[in-house]
């Protein structure tokens, strides 16, 4: 496997394995450093990953296994976890503006959730995999991962319903 | 896409029950705005879901970084050199001692000898003496 092959084969998921990345590691910096980690790795075991029918899968398992050793690690626990700021460049700003708020609140919850609620929610509402991927990356049964789904959807839901009608969270 | 069908598929979201495709039409119904007030606090999770997704990396990815000095190595190797050098310190100085000490035997021993030559030499003028007394006596 030479390095444009490599590169075709892994390219294509960057932005995903960096998102996955930023939901565990909080910051942008960090995720930008770990998403680098990890394709250093996977270049490092190109021969091996040839043989691998679904790269991404194992590339997004590899990422979260990663990210949790990174936040397990004491490296990590000396840095100090700031919420990034949302940045939005599509929309107009009133439109900005009227989201910012809710839709900002929606990132702090799942924030909060459980880890693995966290990763589900990542890799379905956001990412879009299947419940048989979704299982594999995780090592869960595709039913785990729709309980654990249906818990994260349904606890944002609440928690924005309150805020909404309170105005607290 | 009529209200109530988005209803009945919110209510299947809830179980995590839909697929990505009712999934992907409710997204869609939820970017269009003109959202029923009592679905708001859906609209801001399908806004974020949707603007969560067009983040992307800035970083373009090196295949051969910079290895990162890695500092605790460098506490190792440092401790093993001190180590082999206190070793090698130590071994130098027994050396050095064990040199010191043979300079100082040598030393003696050879006072020793040069003080005991003296003395042969003294007994040699007495075998002069004793054989001269001798010859003296001889030839009377």
């Amino acid at each position: 496997m030479n390095q444009s092959d490599f590169l075709k084969s892994v390219i294509p998921f960057k932005d995903k394995v960096f998102r996955l990345a930023k939901r565990l590691l909080v910051s942008t910096e960090e995720a930008e450093d770990a998403t680098q980690e990890l394709y250093f790795k996977l270049w490092k075991n190109r021969e091996k990953i040839a043989q691998y029918k679904n790269v991404e899968a194992f590339a997004m398992t590899m990422t979260k296994n990663y990210c949790f050793d990174r936040l397990k690690s004491k490296q990590a626990s000396n840095l100090t976890l700031v919420h990034s700021n949302y940045k939005e460049k599509d929309t107009p700003l009133e439109k900005k503006l009227e989201y910012q708020d809710s839709v900002s609140q929606v990132h702090l919850l799942i924030e909060k959730l459980p880890e693995k609620q966290k990763l589900v929610i990542q890799l379905r509402d956001i990412e879009e995999y299947d419940f048989e991927e979704i299982g594999k990356m995780l090592d869960l049964k595709p039913t785990a991962v729709r309980v654990a789904l249906s818990r994260a959807r349904k606890t944002i839901r609440e928690e924005l319903i309150k805020h909404h009608n309170y105005g607290i969270i | 896409m009529e209200l109530s069908n988005i209803e009945q598929l919110l209510e299947k979201y809830q179980n995590a029950e839909t697929s990505l495709q009712e999934e992907a039409t409710l997204k869609n119904y939820f970017s269009e705005g003109n959202v029923a007030t009592h679905l708001q606090e859906y609209e801001s999770m399908f806004n974020y879901f949707a603007i969560s997704k067009s983040e992307t990396s800035t970083k373009p990815i090196q295949l051969n970084p910079k290895k990162k000095t890695n500092w605790k190595w460098l506490s190792v190797a440092a401790s093993v050199a001190l180590l082999v050098s206190v070793y090698i310190g130590d071994g130098y100085l027994k050396e050095q001692e064990a040199r010191a000490q043979y300079a100082e035997v040598m030393s003696t021993l050879k006072m020793l000898s040069t003080t005991l030559n003296k003395g042969t030499e003294a007994v040699a003028s007495l075998y002069v003496y004793e054989d001269t007394v001798n010859k003296i006596l001889k030839t009377k």
